[in-house]
């Protein structure tokens, strides 16, 4: 199989560069200089069959033109709005992704956050090593999660992981996509609007698409209320993040936990210094087992393609 | 309040005088019930100064602070905050549990301190479902811990007193054995004479170096020197705590450690807490005076 060259565009995790490296031969992007990548693609060109793609790492129109030989785009991710997916489909090149291995993971940062902007466990936290529960005594109270209505958007995989587990804590699950699926449990909302109204906790947990950009905006944010939680573990783009922050500072949202950003890693200044979110930097699938199984299954497609064999997570 | 009953408490501005020399002072005398709100020491002596008395209610679950074998002598009933606590308890074990594996506290405070740009991706955390998790304590809280965390696919075995024939879970006679087959150990029990220290050094090294020990329960469970030594050294992975020896002091060396979570004894601070509770003792009193079983007795 080393007559594969695999183009990998970002060292994004060691098991997966070095089995690349041991199964193919691995062209790595960053050996080149930044403003040589060009030319660097250009020497390169009719050598590279493959590219593993990283979400903000991506394999656009011009990065696909470039490569007159591409035959498959691997994505080191679920989500593939990275992905020139038009463009691949016109050029018959096969697009993979990482589907299932990271739902676990998602689904348990989501209600984790869920749990850690309700309670404020960061917060207690800060207050704690800041030294102020001696010098100022009790940590104010904070609201209960269990119970609560759970609003999710999008009952793919990752959104039915969410489910099941906030189920446990006996909270009410709502939610909204495009059809309505046949689950007894749950209530389905046809919009977003009504399903944030009915909802004490909104979880992103769709795809991001020409349709579910800015799926929460302000109008959406005002059905949630000022006693309601946004939680974020889809993709940046899907919240109007402007009207996010003044929703939250003016107090007309009660609180948001979120791993992803509109423009990371960049993370508007004025979320740090409120007390009622839980911030972290796009962490949703980052555990060593979930990134080693997603390397395999890379790697699996990768070889299933070498072979001529069915590929294990086809996108195209 | 039924007719005939009166109520008295400790002024706020008398706070620095003891119980016994308040109670020389005021008309506590001929109480029958003596409820006691957060932890203070209800001693044999300060029982004994109050002759007349039936009921002690605590408004905690654990009832550590309470002289027990002082009840049992006089014949006084002690009642705790039964199941009001058992949700919040378990949602921020849960929590908390959740927060060390991913390190979500570490992670909040990188994103707040703007080092996501440079810093680059974070460091990878650890899965939580699938994890192998011991419960110390299959009581109000410890089962509710054990439901949460069986949704999350995690393997849930126990440790208590004896094997609850009702659960789904497996039973493991020792504590050190459960933490040996464990990734996660969740402390949920009360703090007795036979469980005070129940994590020692020995348990943390069965419990290992990727292991992560999450307390809801007293800090008094756990031999807090040993913890400390324990993280630094490596012998344990990381810690979730919400309960420390002797609050509100925290080991200082722990705030400079990512790998632990530190809560200020908040996990059953809720205002739906707070009412369950204010209902049960209403509860417990009316059944007291009415001559009724209480609702929530304390085995003595």
């Amino acid at each position: 199989m080393e007559s594969l060259s695999v183009l990998l565009l970002h060292p994004v995790n060691a098991y997966l560069e070095q089995e690349l490296d041991r199964r193919f031969r691995l062209i790595r992007l960053w050996d080149s200089p930044p403003d040589g990548r060009a030319e660097f693609l250009r020497a390169n060109a009719s050598a590279i069959r493959a590219v593993v793609a990283y979400p903000g790492y991506s394999a656009l129109a011009a990065l696909i033109d470039a490569l007159p030989s591409l035959e498959i785009v691997a994505s080191f991710s679920v989500g593939i709005d990275h992905v020139d997916l038009p463009k691949c489909r016109e050029r018959g090149i096969r697009v993979t992704n990482t589907p299932d291995v990271l739902t676990d993971d998602v689904a348990d940062l989501a209600v984790g956050l869920a749990i850690a902007a309700l309670r404020r466990i960061p917060q207690a936290d800060r207050f704690v090593r800041a030294g102020l529960w001696k010098a100022k005594g009790d940590y104010a109270l904070t609201t209960r999660f269990s119970g609560k209505r759970v609003g999710i958007i999008g009952l793919g995989r990752i959104g039915l992981a969410i489910a099941t587990r906030v189920e446990a804590f006996d909270c009410p699950v709502n939610y909204y996509q495009r059809t309505k699926k046949d689950y007894p449990n749950y209530t389905y909302y046809p919009s977003v609007v009504e399903l944030a109204a009915n909802s004490d906790i909104l979880v992103v947990a769709c795809l991001l698409s020409e349709q579910t950009r800015h799926i929460v905006n302000r109008e959406v944010m005002e059905a949630l209320g000022p006693k309601g939680v946004l939680i974020n573990i889809g993709r940046g783009p899907h919240v109007d993040e402007p009207e996010l922050v003044s929703a939250l500072v003016e107090g007309r949202l009660g609180g948001a936990g979120l791993d992803v950003f509109e423009d990371e890693p960049d993370v508007p200044e004025s979320l740090f210094t409120l007390d009622n979110v839980v911030l972290v930097p796009h962490m949703g699938s980052g555990t060593h087992e979930t990134r080693k199984a997603m390397a395999d299954l890379v790697l699996g497609n990768l070889e299933a393609h070498v072979l001529k064999k069915p590929l294990l997570t086809p996108v195209i | 309040m039924p007719p005939g009953l009166s109520c008295s408490w400790p002024t706020p501005s008398s706070r620095s005088l003891s119980w016994t020399s308040q109670l020389a002072t005021v008309s506590f005398l001929s109480a029958r019930a003596l409820l006691t709100v957060e932890l203070p020491a209800v001693t044999a002596e300060l029982m004994g100064a109050l002759s007349k008395l039936e009921l002690v209610l605590a408004s905690s679950v654990g009832v550590d602070h309470v002289d027990l074998a002082a009840c049992r002598r006089r014949g006084i009933a002690v009642t705790n905050a039964g199941g009001a606590f058992s949700d919040d308890a378990a949602d921020y074990a849960v929590g908390l549990v959740i927060a060390a594996l991913c390190r979500v506290a570490a992670a909040d405070a990188y994103v707040r301190r703007g080092s996501w740009p440079d810093g680059g991706d974070y460091p990878l955390a650890s899965k939580v479902s699938g994890k192998r998790v011991g419960v110390v304590g299959l009581g109000n809280i410890g089962s509710r811990i054990a439901r949460r965390l069986a949704a999350f696919g995690c393997a849930v075995s126990y440790n208590s007193r004896s094997p609850k024939p009702s659960a789904a879970y497996e039973f493991v006679p020792t504590v050190r054995d459960l933490a040996a087959a464990s990734d996660v150990l969740v402390l949920s029990c009360a703090l007795t004479e036979e469980t005070r220290h129940v994590v020692n050094r020995e348990v943390m090294e069965a419990l290992g170096k990727d292991g992560v020990l999450v307390n809801v329960g007293r800090g008094g469970l756990v031999d807090e020197p040993e913890l400390v030594r324990c993280l630094q050294e490596g012998v344990i992975g990381g810690a979730g705590l919400d309960v420390f020896e002797s609050e509100p002091d925290v080991p200082p060396e722990l705030f400079s450690m990512d790998n632990v979570v530190l809560s200020a004894h908040r996990a059953v601070a809720t205002p739906e807490s707070i009412r369950g509770t204010i209902e049960l003792v209403a509860g417990n009193l009316d059944a007291f005076f009415a001559g009724k079983p209480l609702l929530s007795p304390v085995e003595l």
